[in-house]
Order: structure tokens, then sequence, then C-alpha cells
């Protein structure tokens, strides 16, 4: 009862103190009002990133697979021409597993693409026309290529957004020609915008044709060769499954004996998020780590203003132990005061945070928000740093011998 | 008076100060008795060991050997934390640059040993302001200090040491930094509280003059008593600053 009342006194005694030298106030807690508002500004940069990123993720198709090929590593038996994956490898894909809706080819090449003098650099792609439902991508304008086209290497070629945007400005190039090389390609259709990738390169400066197309005019291959296959599940729930069945299918297909390496790598759209997320996790930990060597500064510029004031207000202290306050009530004090200080740099610290996060997030376009944790562990954080960087200089307070605190020698 | 336990005794008191391989002994062993309400001046050069007197007085310093009983309490071997509470209840101070706390009002300041005692609030604030408006300052309660004069800040420095009722009043050199008008009135405020509430006062000073209002004079020299007299008649404040010439406040010391 008497501790308490005592507490409360000594938080009245500390505001009073506070409020008595405001610009030395603000001054101490300037380091820890930037470590507070860097921490919150932090955890929200990182996190809006990661969530845009899923949001990314997600648009590539849930239930997509794809199938990359690995050569093989240590075991000499193997030779490397023998780990291509093959447009055979899609067919067997599709036609022996039970959970693979649809498995594509996929070759990749960069160009310059041509249209009346407008000049633009995309990514070609060669793959068959089931490669946009595998990738749940919609023709906005136009429409796709049939079978029979693909069978006879027919020029054609649907654009992405930023392609079309490039080359044809706001006319319709659906109808039109564009030049690759030499070839030229009539355009079926424009692709839906995807924007870019979850590493970053955009989606939709991009040009697909038949595999066969590409393979004859613009990268040479032997027949049958993909750069990797792509593939869907049935459904989300049933990827898993899909996975198992392709890696045995392929394994079978490619003769990779029992206890031997797989000459390929299967990754499911979990898998992607998951590595996205460990990426993040371990830039979260880098801007978190930053953060908080910030607050540690901050944490000594309140320990280094305590000391001063302590020194200063020696006369005071060796006032009130006259009069009859103990030890631990001059450490309570200083201690009290220390923690009003780094509280109030929290709070200052948090709301500047606050304006922060809602201006980059409007400048960024990243979905950023306040997250009550990282509310709860600034606060939690900023008074943890009252206690143990005012511990020191309270300590030294209230272990003063009163006669030399008042002067009197 | 006589039968009740004297409130201060000093039984061969020494206070050494050990510095750098140089030892000085600030008192050499002084035997002291003072009984209940009476006002005592100490008097002696500065060195002669009358401030490490008051100190240990005080409690703010211990001996270094001999015993210490003040109200009954063997208050020498004390600790820390009980030594703080023994100033709270049985002493007040005053001192010669007045020690209030800056930027604190008068009401606060006096307000202060009753937090450190756990007074409520209300409470407080109900005994501050009757100790100000027992030394004449009930106008000026919210003055901060240096908004106060001298002799303003020394009264607010009276009421502090007053509001918890305390048997013992410690001044030392309380007029030091006053002139000599303000030091009578000073003086006349120590003595009605002497006899009218029978609080013991024990003062410093090395000015004869001050000393001659006390009722005992113990004189000190070189770390010992060299003289302990009653005095007879001592200098009435009030008389004294009576047959002070008026309007004359900076010439006022002959």
């Amino acid at each position: 009862m008497n501790g308490l009342f005592r507490v409360f006194s000594a938080i009245a005694i500390a505001m009073r103190a506070v409020l008595r030298n405001k610009l030395r106030a603000a001054l101490t807690i300037l380091g820890i009002t930037i470590g507070i508002a860097a921490v919150v500004t932090m955890t929200a940069l990182g996190d809006g990133a990661r969530a845009k990123i899923n949001g990314q993720i997600t648009n590539m198709g849930s239930n997509a697979l794809i199938v990359f090929p690995q050569s093989a590593r240590a075991s000499g038996a193997r030779t490397t021409g023998g780990s291509k994956l093959s447009e055979s490898d899609c067919q067997a894909l599709e036609r022996e597993s039970t959970s693979i809706k649809a498995a594509v080819p996929f070759l990749r090449a960069s160009a310059q693409v041509v249209y009346e003098g407008q000049n633009a650099k995309a990514e070609v792609i060669g793959s068959r026309i089931a490669y946009l439902q595998v990738r749940n991508w919609k023709l906005q304008t136009g429409e796709p290529w049939t079978v029979s086209a693909e069978n006879v290497s027919e020029k054609i070629a649907v654009i992405g957004a930023g392609t079309a945007k490039d080359l044809f400005g706001a006319a319709d190039p659906v109808g039109r020609w564009i030049r690759i090389g030499r070839h030229p390609y009539r355009v079926l259709g424009v692709l839906e915008e995807k924007g870019p990738s979850p590493f970053g390169r955009s989606q939709d400066d991009v040009v697909i044709m038949p595999i066969t197309t590409m393979r004859s005019h613009v990268r040479f291959t032997r027949p049958g060769e993909t750069d990797a296959i792509m593939m869907s599940a049935t459904s989300p729930e049933t990827t898993d499954r899909a996975k198992k069945q392709a890696e045995e299918i392929l394994r079978q297909r490619h003769h990779i004996r029992e206890g031997d390496e797989d000459d390929f790598l299967i990754r499911t759209q979990a898998e992607f998020q998951q590595m996205q997320d460990s990426i993040y996790g371990v830039l979260s930990l880098l801007l978190v780590g930053i953060a908080a060597v910030s607050l540690v500064v901050g944490g000594i510029g309140v320990m280094n203003i305590m000391l001063v004031s302590v020194t200063e207000r020696t006369r005071e202290i060796g006032i009130r132990m006259a009069i009859g306050a103990r030890e631990m009530d001059i450490l309570v004090q200083f201690l009290v005061e220390s923690l009003v200080l780094a509280t109030l740099g929290g709070i200052v610290g948090t709301t500047l945070g606050y304006g922060a996060i809602v201006g980059l997030g409007a400048a960024l376009d990243l979905p950023m928000k306040l997250a009550p944790q990282a509310l709860g562990v600034a606060l939690g954080t900023s008074t943890a740093i009252g206690l143990v960087f005012g511990f020191f200089p309270a300590r030294r307070a209230a272990r003063m011998d009163p006669v030399q605190a008042l002067g009197r020698e | 008076m006589k039968d009740a336990p004297p409130i201060i005794e000093f039984v061969e008191i020494h206070k050494d100060y050990v510095t750098e391989a140089v030892v000085v002994r600030a008192l050499r062993g002084v035997n002291l008795t003072i009984q209940r309400g009476e006002f005592v001046a100490i008097i002696g050069q500065s060195g002669s060991g009358k401030s490490t007197m008051m100190n240990i007085i005080g409690c703010l310093d211990r001996p270094t050997r001999g015993k210490y009983i003040l109200d009954g309490i063997d208050v020498g071997s004390r600790s820390n934390d009980a030594r703080a509470i023994v100033r709270n209840h049985l002493i007040g101070f005053v001192f010669q640059g007045f020690n209030l706390l800056p930027r604190t009002t008068a009401l606060e300041n006096v307000e202060l040993p009753l937090v450190y005692r756990g007074v409520s609030a209300a409470e407080r604030r109900k005994r501050a302001l009757a100790s100000l408006n027992a030394v004449g300052l009930g106008a000026r309660l919210h003055h901060t200090p240096n908004q106060l004069s001298g002799g303003q800040q020394q009264r607010v420095a009276i009421a502090r040491a007053l509001v918890t009722q305390p048997p013992l009043l410690l001044a030392d050199e309380p007029t030091g930094n006053l002139d000599t008008r303000t030091s009578y009135e000073v003086l006349d405020l120590l003595q009605r509280l002497n006899r009218e509430q029978g609080i013991t006062i024990v003062l410093v000073t090395h000015e004869r003059d001050i000393a001659d209002c006390a009722g005992r004079v113990i004189e000190m020299r070189d770390g010992s008593v060299r003289r302990d007299i009653i005095n007879e008649r001592p200098t009435d404040a009030a008389r004294a600053l009576a047959e002070l010439p008026v309007q004359d406040e900076h010439g006022a010391a002959s």
C-alpha cells in the first residue's frame, strides 16, 4: 500500500522533472523516437512487400507446378545430355497421372520485337496453347491459336499487354504482323496485364508462340527438347499428389535407378511461396537488426542524459536525502524518469512510424499497415530500454553520500 | 524536563577523514548532552569541527568511533535506510544556502518530507499550508524559490523543516546569506518556535552576535569542545530587530 503510493509519487515527481526541461527531454528521446519509428516502419514495409509478392505468386496459378532439369552432381555415370526434359515427358505426365490436368513444354528466349519501326525487347516463350490455362492467364482481346496451327508451325503469336503498348500504343494489335529476326508473325490476341513477377521482372513484355514455330525460327533446338515443363494440378489440394506422381513418372522415363538422384526438380507454388517467405524473413530480420542498433544508440542517449541529469541534480538528491528519502526512493525517482522519457519516445516514434507507413504505403503502392504486435513490441522495447539504460544512472544517484551531495565537506 | 532522556548524547565521538595518506581528525573525542527544549548554538572557526558535528547530529554522516544516541536511538550503527527514516521523523534541516528545490513551488517544497513519509496528497497539502502560515508565508504558496527573497526562502526552508513536527531543528549557518534585519527576523522565528513549541534547536554559526541569541553556547576548536556555557541572558531577536535603524537595508550591519 505504502509502496504503491510511493511509486505513484515517484511517477508524479518524474513527470514534473521531465516537463520542467522540455527541450532536453525532446533531445533525449530523439534517438528512441527514431529507433521506434524505424522498427514500426520497417516491419510494416517488410510485411507489405511480402503480402504483395504473395498476391503475385497466387496469380501465377495456385495449383501450378514447374519441372526444371537438373544436371547430375557428383555421379559420373550420367551424361549431361541425357537429363533434358522433353515434350514426350509432357504427354506422358498428362496421360499417366490422375492429378495433373495439363503439362506443357516451355522454351524461352530474349528477342527484339519490331512493328513498323517500333522496337521492344521482349521475352519469347514457345509452348502449347494450354500454357495459358496452366498460368491462369486470359486474353483481353483476340483469341488463342488452335492445335492444328501448332502442328504446322504457323507464324502466329499472342503478346503481353506491355509489348502491345510498346509497339502499338493505343491501336489494336490483333491481325497485325510483328517481326522477330527475319520472320513476321501474326498477332492473334493480347494477354491480360499481369504485373511484375515475384522476381521483379515484368511478365507483360512477352510474346508467346507455338513451341514448334519457335523451334523452327527463333531458337533452334533438338526436336522435342524443352527448357522446363509447366503443369497444373487438377485442384490446389491435389498439388502434392501431382508432384509425387510426376516424380515417379519422370524417374521411370529417365531410367533413374533406386537410390540415384533425380535429373529434374519439381517446384510447387507452395514451395515458391516458402522460398519467398524465407527470403523476406531474412530481410525482415536484417531490417529489425538495423532498427535494434538504432534503439541501442537511443538507449545510450537516454543513459547519457540521465547521467548528466544526476550529476547536475546532485544537490537536489542531497536535499531529498536530508529530508528523509531512502536509497530506494531516489532509485525509483530516476528510474521512473528514464522510463517516462523512453516511453514518451516510444509513443512519439510509433506516431511518426504510423505517418511513414501511411505515406510509404501510398507512394510504393504496398499494402502497409501498423501491426498490433509491432506496436506492442515497439512500446515494450522502449520501456525496457528506459529500465535497462536508466538503471545505472539511477543507482549512481541512489548511492550518493548525503554529505557530499549537499556539498557539505 | 530534567527527568526526560536527553535528545542528543555524544559519547567519545571521533571523526577522521582520510585523504591521500593524510588523516584529518575532525572530531577528537567529543562528549555532549543536549536536553529536549534547549536552544544551543555551536560556534567556532572554520575547520573547528562544527560542520562535522552538525553532519553527525543530523545523521548525514557516521562517526568513526564513539556512540551517538538520538532520542534514545543508537543511530551511529544504523543502516542508510534506517537513518533516512530517522532524519525524516526526528530532524528538521535549515541550511545556509536554503537548499530548496529549484523550479518547485514553496508549497511543493514544504510537502516534500511528507511525500517520503507516505502521507496522502490532501493531508500533505493541509499540513504544508499550516506550516507556511506559521512562518508568515501563507500568501506566497505558489512562488518558486527564484521568485522569493532570501529571507522568504529561508522561511520556506523552516516551514519544510517543521512540517513533519520534528523534536529537533538543525540550523546550519541559517543567517549566513542574509542581511542583519532578515537575520534577526529568522532568529526571532527560531526563538519563538523554541519558546512556544518546545522544539530543540541546534544552531551552527561563526558569528558571536548570532550565537548570543541561544540559551547555551558551545565553542569548538580543533575538533574538541573548548567551552560549553549557559547564556543566562540570550539576546531577544525581536527586541534587537526593533532597535535596528529603519529604512536602511544595506548599511544595517552596524
